[in-house]
């Protein structure tokens, strides 16, 4: 059913190398994936993995003079967004495409309101007067839920709790009704009773107003509860991507087996075992990015490795319905 | 669409790859170097600065005379390379006494609290004090030596270094690290040597070079005031002093030793600035 | 029989002033830690969980007396240890140490591994010279670093062997209370299961106590023995782990609960979603500080502060709704 609905981001071959000093470091080196009208897509990894660093190169937000290289195919709604100048980049940037982050406090401008925040985002995109620009501002503060929000409207993000400054950052990326919203690790700064009105509130509003949402994390739980599909990544290299209920009860990539079972966890049934028993750990340590990785980049770290899997980086293949995953011995692997 | 090639670093050109990555420090230091070497070595290098010769006064700087003679018939080249032992000593012995005491006192004043409220007090009234006046004052008040020009180009810097000091504490204080360290049992003096005072000597360092600066470039304003170092010891700021008078027909009195100074304080101000560069972000990819 | 606990901690109230103005008046008080009790018996971790401002790394500060307790007292081992000077204090300190929650802060960046971990070894004159080394060596193979390490410093570590290395010095002392502020937090997700399992091995080796602080209830639930629940300063519910993930009583560790998301999609859970925000520690609500955010609060809960009260063998409730004996059953609007 998901695959009938209409694609509206599509990235191919995303590779984002920063050249240093000390050698190349190639953040994102080689993703694609495609995102579909009204759904959620989480890229899951930990950090280091390249999760945040393909988000800001979808936007090209990152800058030109940091030695950065990029390459691949970035297409949102049949335009490339890979090719244009920075002036049509800004034209949409925020006005179909918006993404959040992390922190609130500093995304948001501490000497403006946060009406006028809002409000600039309609007024450059929409051209909508200042009058209409601000009134328009208080009723997406009110479709955020934020009470009283014509009088919320004038407050400066300092007077805002950290949930409030997020519900405030959707408002400015949802204003002009983008087709996709990118929240990197939106509620990771939050309290966990905020993030869970958070989550709730971007399924509402994504439910009225088809956006899709390309929710990135490092917290499996937010993963199980917020999306349709998943994309784990690691080291630069997207290394699987399943519909989320298949992700968590059959997952194949070694290292998504091994995330999904050290993390503590219950059984279906709500019951816990394991209590202070061991977790599956997964041994050593992510590879740097500086060093061209020869082979699968999970390979050190893997106890299924063979030859193969440390000069021939594998492919992402099909092994089950919907379900690609890129490792050479996936039929070897014991079964969940 | 773009390629990416990686460079590959060969082993041995690493101590090159630090000299093309810090010019600034190389270049400077270099410089200074050059300034020490000229000190150490003056009594070889140049004549006696301090003899009379009228038969030559205000000669133009010739094969004889490198930078000319002045009113009395002095070489300026001598006075110069005998002035430049003059700045280096001050400008060392100042950031020195500097260092020292506002290190002394910047450390108990950011971890004392109590301490910290009087103390700092006095040296925001100490700062509020134009360093050549206290200078002036202070040398009034006593015999003019090159001592006193130290001491007194000394107390209005200290001021700045406690500054700078405490602010590091204040900041490492908080750290969890220091935390750690007394619920170990670790006592508050070796808290303060072993935990807090490493992380003051990246910024001291740099701070002491511009105190050295400064220092050098008071001194020159002093003595060109005449409140400097004793008219018979030969420092920049005396030799332009006096030379001031002769100034539109004998240029090259003020003009040597004014570019020594500023080449000197320049280099001085380079080495601070690629060091800065330097330490600090090693310190914070470190952390 | 009872044995005598490792920590008892009655009624502790640490209070911060705030100060503003021209001559530092004193405008207000954040009421961080505002009335707690507690105990942990010798090789038992309880863990304290709760949101940000509900004072849990206050209490794990003060009970290792990183600050001064505003009343209350903390005991450790029987000896009152909340108004000792810090001369006094020192020989306490042995028997507590503490694993902080940053692995970057948590370390002197000057000072090499080996100098981090035998630092507490001096200062107590265990061992030194040749001892020293070989006492540092074995603490690095216990928690799982090479050797060869001792001689690298912190920034060459990664976070996990970082916080290994924090481990490690917190144990050489051989203490019997280890505070965990946060532990592994700061970890990636793969790291967390290597520290929490080395936090567990030790415990089981030495019969050490944890008192473990976390946000994370996934993290608790695993290694906690009994759970304490803060909010805004109190401890609102405090139980053996299974009865408090199983039969929450408390309002506030049911919406902590229900809002935890859980890496199970197919787990049918009910959305219980919290409105408001967390209150001020500085203007904490009158009576029971849950009642603004409580769905079933009464009049009675705005007025009167609730007690803590053992409602069932061993499960402490905060509630005026639960009463001791029961019932136990939801609570409804």
């Amino acid at each position: 059913m998901a695959s009938d609905a209409e694609v509206v981001l599509s990235v191919r071959d995303l590779r984002t190398h920063f050249l240093s000093r000390d050698g190349v470091v190639r953040a994102v080196d080689g993703v694609s994936f495609d995102v579909r009208r009204g759904e959620t897509l989480c890229i899951v990894g930990e950090s280091g993995c390249g999760k945040s660093v393909s988000a800001l190169s979808i936007m090209r937000l990152i800058p030109e003079n940091v030695g950065r290289s990029m390459s691949g195919s970035v297409r949102l709604e049949g335009t490339e967004l890979t090719t244009l100048s920075e002036r049509q980049m800004r034209a949409i940037r925020g006005n179909r495409i918006s993404m959040i982050f992390q922190e609130p406090m500093t995304s948001l401008n501490p000497v403006l309101t946060v009406g006028a925040q809002i409000a600039e985002s309609l007024h450059i995109h929409q051209r909508l007067p200042r009058r209409a620009a601000w009134e328009r501002a208080v009723e997406m503060l009110a479709m955020v839920r934020i009470a009283d929000p014509a009088r919320r409207a004038a407050d400066y993000p300092h007077q805002l709790s950290g949930g409030m400054r997020q519900r405030v950052m959707i408002a400015i990326a949802l204003a002009c009704n983008p087709q996709v919203l990118i929240a990197d690790e939106p509620t990771t700064a939050l309290d966990v009773t905020i993030q869970a009105q958070i989550l709730n509130l971007m399924l509402e509003l994504k439910q009225r107003l088809g956006t899709a949402i390309v929710l990135i994390t490092h917290d499996l739980g937010v993963v199980a509860e917020t999306a349709q599909r998943a994309i784990v990544m690691y080291a630069g290299r997207k290394v699987e991507e399943a519909p989320v209920a298949e992700l968590f009860r059959n997952p194949l990539h070694p290292y998504t087996r091994g995330l999904i079972n050290s993390i503590p966890r219950r059984t279906a049934a709500g019951r816990r075992t394991n209590i202070r028993g061991r977790l599956q750990e997964i041994s050593g340590i992510v590879p740097s990015l500086r060093e061209a990785i020869v082979g699968c980049a999970f390979a050190p770290r893997c106890s299924y490795a063979v030859e193969r899997c440390r000069r021939e980086r594998p492919g992402l293949d099909q092994h089950r319905p919907e379900h690609v995953a890129a490792c050479w011995e996936i039929a070897r692997l014991a079964p969940q | 669409m773009s390629s990416v090639l990686a460079v590959p670093v060969p082993a041995g050109s690493r101590s090159f790859d630090w000299i093309r990555r810090n010019p600034t420090i190389v270049v400077g230091s270099a410089i200074l170097g050059l300034f020490i070497a000229v000190a150490l070595l003056a009594p070889w290098i140049a004549g006696d600065p301090l003899s009379f010769d009228p038969l030559n006064r205000l000669k133009r700087p010739s094969k004889e005379f490198w930078f000319g003679t002045d009113q009395f018939g002095r070489d300026v080249f001598s006075r110069v390379v005998y002035g430049t032992r003059i700045s280096l000593i001050v400008g060392v012995s100042v950031a020195v006494i500097a260092t020292v005491t506002g290190l002394l006192v910047g450390v108990l004043c950011g971890y004392y609290r109590r301490l910290d409220d009087i103390v700092m007090r006095i040296m925001d009234g100490l700062m509020a004090i134009p360093a050549i006046l206290l200078a002036i004052a202070l040398i009034t008040l006593m015999k003019a030596s090159l001592l006193i020009v130290i001491i007194a180009i000394s107390i209005p810097e200290i001021p700045r270094v406690v500054r700078l000091v405490r602010s590091v504490v204040l900041s490492v204080r908080g750290l969890p690290y220091i935390e750690a360290a007394v619920a170990s049992g670790t006592r508050s003096r070796i808290i303060m040597t072993r935990h807090i005072l490493p992380s003051t000597v990246a910024p001291l360092v740099v701070q002491s070079t511009y105190v050295c600066a400064s220092a050098i470039l008071i001194e020159a304003g002093l003595s060109f005031l005449g409140a400097g170092t004793p008219p018979e010891i030969p420092s920049w700021g005396n030799v332009i002093s006096l030379g001031r008078a002769f100034f539109q027909i004998s240029p090259w009195i003020i003009f040597f030793p004014g570019l020594m100074l500023a080449i000197a304080v320049l280099a001085i101000n380079l080495v601070g600035d690629g060091l800065r560069d330097s330490l600090d972000p090693r310190i914070a990819r470190r952390m | 029989m009872s044995i005598a606990p490792l920590l008892r901690v009655t009624d502790l109230k640490k209070h911060f002033p705030v100060h503003r103005g021209l001559l530092s008046r004193v405008v207000g008080q954040v009421y961080a830690v505002d009335g707690v009790s507690f105990d942990i018996a010798r090789g038992e971790t309880l863990c304290l969980v709760g949101e940000s401002g509900c004072g849990k790394s206050t209490v794990a500060k003060t009970v290792m007396r990183l600050l001064a307790p505003t009343s209350g007292t903390v005991a450790l081992a029987g000896v009152d240890i909340s108004r000792l000077g810090e001369s006094e204090l020192r020989a306490h300190r042995r028997q507590m140490q503490i694993v902080f929650q940053d692995p970057y802060s948590s370390l002197n960046p000057h000072l090499s591994a080996g100098a981090i971990v035998s630092e507490p070894l001096t200062n107590f004159e265990l061992a030194s010279g040749q001892e020293l080394e070989q006492r540092v060596a074995s603490l690095f193979e216990r928690v799982g670093l090479r050797v060869d390490a001792v001689k690298k410093y912190p920034h060459e570590f990664s976070g996990g062997q970082r916080q290994r290395l924090g481990i490690a010095r917190a144990l050489a002392v051989k203490p019997s209370l280890i505070v965990a502020d946060e532990p592994v937090s700061a970890l990636d997700v793969s790291v967390q299961a290597q520290v929490l399992n080395l936090l567990i091995d030790l415990q089981e080796e030495f019969g050490l106590a944890y008192l473990f602080v976390s946000h994370d209830l996934a993290v608790v639930e695993h290694i906690g023995h009994r759970v304490a629940v803060m909010y805004l300063g109190r401890i609102v519910e405090l139980a053996a782990n299974a009865d408090l993930f199983g039969t929450p009583l408390h309002p506030y560790s049911e919406a902590l609960l229900a809002a935890a998301p859980v890496p199970d999609p197919e787990l049918r859970r009910e959305r219980l979603v919290l409105q408001g925000d967390v209150p001020s520690p500085m203007t904490p609500p009158p009576g029971c500080h849950f009642h603004t955010r409580c769905p079933y609060a009464q009049e009675r809960c705005r007025v009167e502060t609730p007690k803590l009260q053992e409602v069932k063998p061993a499960h402490w409730v905060a509630c005026h709704l639960r009463p001791v004996g029961g019932p136990f059953d939801r609570l409804v609007h």
